[in-house]
């Protein structure tokens, strides 16, 4: 179908080529001694500096996989391997973000940002780590906001200060569940071309949760289409415009040709219904 | 961010916006207020308490009721004066005034320490939340002065079964806004402190407990007025050397003003151990202004 997509898949990245830092086989997830199916097996590969989305229908499961992923939910079957380690439980090199900012009231933004550090290695560790901190949140524009208190932060503010949460810890991966859908489309938008600055300047490897097709379209090298519960990936769509992505490609055809095929799949998937 | 490119964006969509010209009248406007809203806080107040007093006199006045049970406003407040003067002197009342905050803010500890205990037992553990709130709930439904005479059986007549009861009344509340604060926590946060790989302990002590601090204090304002009728309810029953002794014996000799003042001395200890949880509160809880009443400011 993409006949225009040829010439521009010259330009991107090879990233199918590159090493895997998660993988995983045959996860799935039930509850009830298997009665409710929340996720059906899962495979699932994440190449060194991809970006890949997963869209799907509310309930579908696409919580859950992250969850199992991240290490904080066990699943039911199969096996989590994170840069050739089973995934048994919280990992340093996982970062989460959600759609709260879940930043905490009676911290600056600066120990906001250091708080994976100072729960994971302590308080002086934090604080040795205090100018990491302040580069983070002059690379997310925050610059000078080091004391103020999260009251004071708008919701875009706010996500921005926990992405330096996430990235304190120099994450390998990325795991984002729909980070941004509490922000207005502005926002939105603005902070999307962010994330991808930041995960092509770290090289880092993202796997994002969202129900915006043309989100998932701009940000990802691979798409993921998941059925509706019990979820399961229907089919990966490979997006092959190049990088750096940038707001004025959302105009282009291709990019409509892009949204309106991952349209049509997940409402023949029942997603709509 | 970036802008459309100058030469990607369709030109002359938009255009200056341009009205019909003409006269039109001023629109300003003000919103309807009642006129008893628009009284100044301290007017309103001053004015109540003045209207209070005013139908006092008056049925102390024309004898409405007898005089021997409701003494007039001037009698009361001279006997305030006499209080005020025996306290400030040194003399057995300001003792007995010492004894009843001694009763009070040992109560008070007491009240803290247990309450905090078993409300992070009943917030935290599943253990606690289903075999030992059930118990707690039971009792707290029971009322809770009527175990005044186990007290005084148990500890005697001294200052122990004040404390005790005290510390009884006033343990619930704390019981309850430490268990509902530790739930406060959204699960967001406990996902993220669960990917941090925190343990348990981190857990509590770094957000569960920080998140809970308005509903403790919430406990905390509750058995702040607890402690008080705790020691006073003890010493009504048990006797003593505190402040409630000397209301009671005011009592019985139908010394009304009596009662009526050494009433306003105590609502003063009452009144400052309350306001000390609050102080605290604002110190403590700065991100959250809670209104001390609990009642929202806006309308």
């Amino acid at each position: 179908m993409m006949q225009n997509a040829k010439p521009l898949a010259e330009q991107t990245v090879g990233h199918h080529l590159a090493r895997p830092v998660y993988q995983l086989r045959n996860v799935s997830k039930s509850y009830a001694f298997g009665k409710i199916r929340a996720l059906d097996p899962v495979d699932l590969d994440l190449r060194e500096g991809s970006f890949s989305s997963v869209i799907g229908p509310s309930g579908c499961g696409k919580s859950t996989l992250l969850k199992i992923m991240a290490g904080v939910t066990p699943p039911s079957g199969g096996s989590v391997i994170l840069d050739g380690k089973p995934v048994l439980g919280a990992r340093r090199e996982i970062g989460m973000m959600y759609q709260q900012a879940t930043l905490f009231p009676w911290m600056t933004v600066l120990d906001n940002v250091l708080l994976p550090i100072s729960i994971r290695d302590g308080k002086a560790a934090a604080k040795a780590r205090h100018n990491d901190a302040q580069a983070l949140l002059e690379l997310v524009g925050l610059k000078g906001f080091e004391k103020v208190y999260p009251r004071q932060l708008s919701g875009g503010m706010a996500q921005r200060t926990s992405i330096c949460r996430m990235l304190i810890t120099e994450p390998q991966v990325l795991l984002l569940d729909e980070p941004f859908s509490a922000l207005d489309e502005l926002a939105r938008d603005f902070m999307n071309i962010e994330l991808q600055r930041i995960c092509l300047s770290q090289n880092a490897t993202a796997f994002l949760i969202t129900h915006s097709i043309p989100e998932a379209v701009l940000l990802s090298d691979d798409v993921y289409i998941m059925s509706p519960r019990p979820g399961t990936f229907l089919e990966v769509v490979r997006i092959e415009l190049p990088r750096p992505r940038t707001l004025e490609m959302m105009t282009t055809a291709t990019f409509g040709e892009y949204v309106r095929y991952i349209r049509s799949r997940l409402d023949e998937g029942g997603v709509t219904a | 961010m970036r802008s459309v490119d100058a030469e990607m964006a369709p030109q002359g969509l938009g255009r200056p916006i341009t009205v019909e010209q003409g006269s039109f009248p001023e629109t300003v406007w003000s919103e309807q207020v009642a006129w008893i809203d628009k009284i100044p806080r301290v007017v309103a107040m001053a004015g109540l308490l003045l209207t209070v007093l005013l139908i006092w006199w008056a049925v102390h006045h024309f004898e409405i009721v007898s005089r021997i049970i409701l003494p007039s406003p001037a009698e009361v407040g001279s006997d305030i004066i006499l209080v005020g003067r025996n306290i400030l002197t040194g003399n057995y009342m300001l003792a007995a005034l010492w004894m009843t905050t001694k009763e009070v803010l040992w109560g008070f500890g007491f009240a803290i320490a247990i309450g905090f205990s078993l409300g992070v037992l009943v917030g935290e553990t599943s253990f606690g939340e289903r075999a030992v709130l059930p118990y707690l709930v039971a009792i707290d439904t029971m009322p809770k002065v009527a175990f005044a005479p186990l007290f005084l059986a148990w500890l005697g007549f001294g200052i122990a079964s004040k404390v005790a009861l005290a510390a009884f009344i006033a343990t619930f509340p704390i019981v309850v806004g430490t268990a509902a604060g530790l739930h406060a926590a959204d699960e967001n946060a406990r996902m993220l402190f669960r990917t941090l790989g925190a343990s348990r302990w981190q857990t509590l002590v770094r957000m569960k407990i920080p998140t809970g601090l308005p509903q403790i204090f919430t406990g905390l304002k509750i058995g702040a007025v607890g402690v008080m009728a705790g020691a006073i309810t003890a010493e009504f029953l048990g006797g003593g050397k505190g402040f409630g002794e000397l209301i009671r014996v005011a009592a019985s000799q139908l010394q009304t003003p009596r009662v009526f003042s050494l009433i306003l001395y105590l609502s003063v200890l009452g009144f400052l151990l309350f306001w000390s949880v609050v102080l605290i509160e604002r110190k403590l809880v700065f991100w959250h202004r809670a209104s001390v009443t609990g009642v929202d400011d806006r309308r």
